[in-house]
């Protein structure tokens, strides 16, 4: 497989995890403390940068069957769960996930909370909003770096999407000082999911012992598949909830004539 | 260091299994069909872990949407 699907695949899955992250990080130095927001900022990205140094290295000893059948299923069972919250989010029966409503969430979170200064921090509440924020989706984006780059053997590859994703969504956050809410997270999230399941489903099998049709060009039908049964399964739910609401419709109006007449 | 531990347990947890654990356990045991399929009868069954995937994301949205209408 050549690195540009590789870096996109990864770009897009980091790019929605730092959306979040930007939101938390603007939440508590808009609010609170831009310093103590960048201590926790800063101490979040050793740790995570410790984990990589210690996790990496390990990961790459491991025989490559292994590492695909685990990372395969892990994949597998990450990306169907962001496909069945995209899914039931576009159908209309979950909230779509909403930057800027979180953003005012933790806003006033942070508004309530008293200013202590702890262990040379002068904010400790913003300092461990940020460390927190960053730290959390820190790790979804490792996770996703070292099980992509480590399936292909590069992890480089991986590392570069990641960065752009980080970088793009910065200085996107710096330009409009205000969560991404015009950003169609729900339809990134759908792409992922898409995505993650595919490779995660191709390696898995892999891992397993198969050996498929085409080799790695399997996964250009594969993706197409996978993305053409999550739309069947989208466009049906969302038929579904659609007639079952116009249903419900009539029902409700006839209740509030009866409660008016009586 | 126990509730840290607790809650990055519940975090990862949270992150790789999600709301529902079912669909994981179809996938690991599609994972060891195939795997048995594979070694133990010398079937190349490259078909079953995208079906299963497919199935489990169905009765999961099956599942989740049941009543809700």
């Amino acid at each position: 497989m050549s690195a540009l699907p590789l870096v996109l695949t990864v770009f897009v899955a980091c790019a929605v995890e730092a959306i979040e992250a930007l939101t938390i990080v603007l939440a508590a130095g808009m609010t609170r403390q831009w310093r103590s927001t960048f201590q926790g900022m800063a101490v979040a990205l050793v740790v995570l940068a410790a984990i990589v140094g210690v996790l990496g290295p390990t990961i790459t000893l491991l025989p490559l069957t292994a590492l695909r059948l685990v990372v395969g299923a892990l994949l597998a069972i990450f990306g169907l769960q962001w496909l069945r919250k995209a899914i039931l989010r576009g159908a209309g029966y979950k909230a779509l996930h909403d930057e800027a409503s979180a953003y005012l969430r933790e806003v006033a979170a942070a508004k309530a909370a008293p200013e202590v200064a702890k262990r040379g921090v002068s904010d400790w509440y913003a300092f461990t909003l940020a460390f927190k924020g960053v730290l959390l989706e820190g790790l979804e984006v490792v996770f996703i770096v070292i099980t992509f780059g480590d399936n292909q053997r590069n992890l480089g590859a991986a590392v570069v999407g990641a960065a752009i994703a980080v970088v793009v969504v910065t200085v996107a956050g710096i330009a409009v000082r205000a969560p991404l809410a015009k950003v169609p997270e729900n339809a990134l999230k759908f792409l992922v999911g898409i995505m993650l399941t595919s490779f995660g489903t191709f390696w898995g099998a892999e891992g397993a012992g198969v050996t498929w049709p085409g080799n790695d060009a399997a996964l250009l039908v594969l993706v197409p598949v996978v993305a053409l049964v999550s739309l069947g399964y989208a466009t049906w739910l969302r038929r579904v909830h659609r007639l079952s609401q116009a249903a419900a419709r009539p029902q409700a109006a006839f209740t509030e004539t009866e409660e008016v007449t009586s | 260091m126990l509730r840290a531990l607790k809650s990055f347990g519940a975090f990862w947890y949270d992150f790789v299994i999600g709301d529902d654990w079912q669909v994981a356990a179809i996938m690991v045991a599609a994972l060891a069909l195939t795997a048995l399929l594979v070694h133990a009868a010398g079937v190349n069954a490259w078909w079953l872990v995208p079906l299963a995937a497919f199935a489990a994301l169905g009765w999961s949205l099956r599942r989740a949407t049941a009543g809700k209408s």
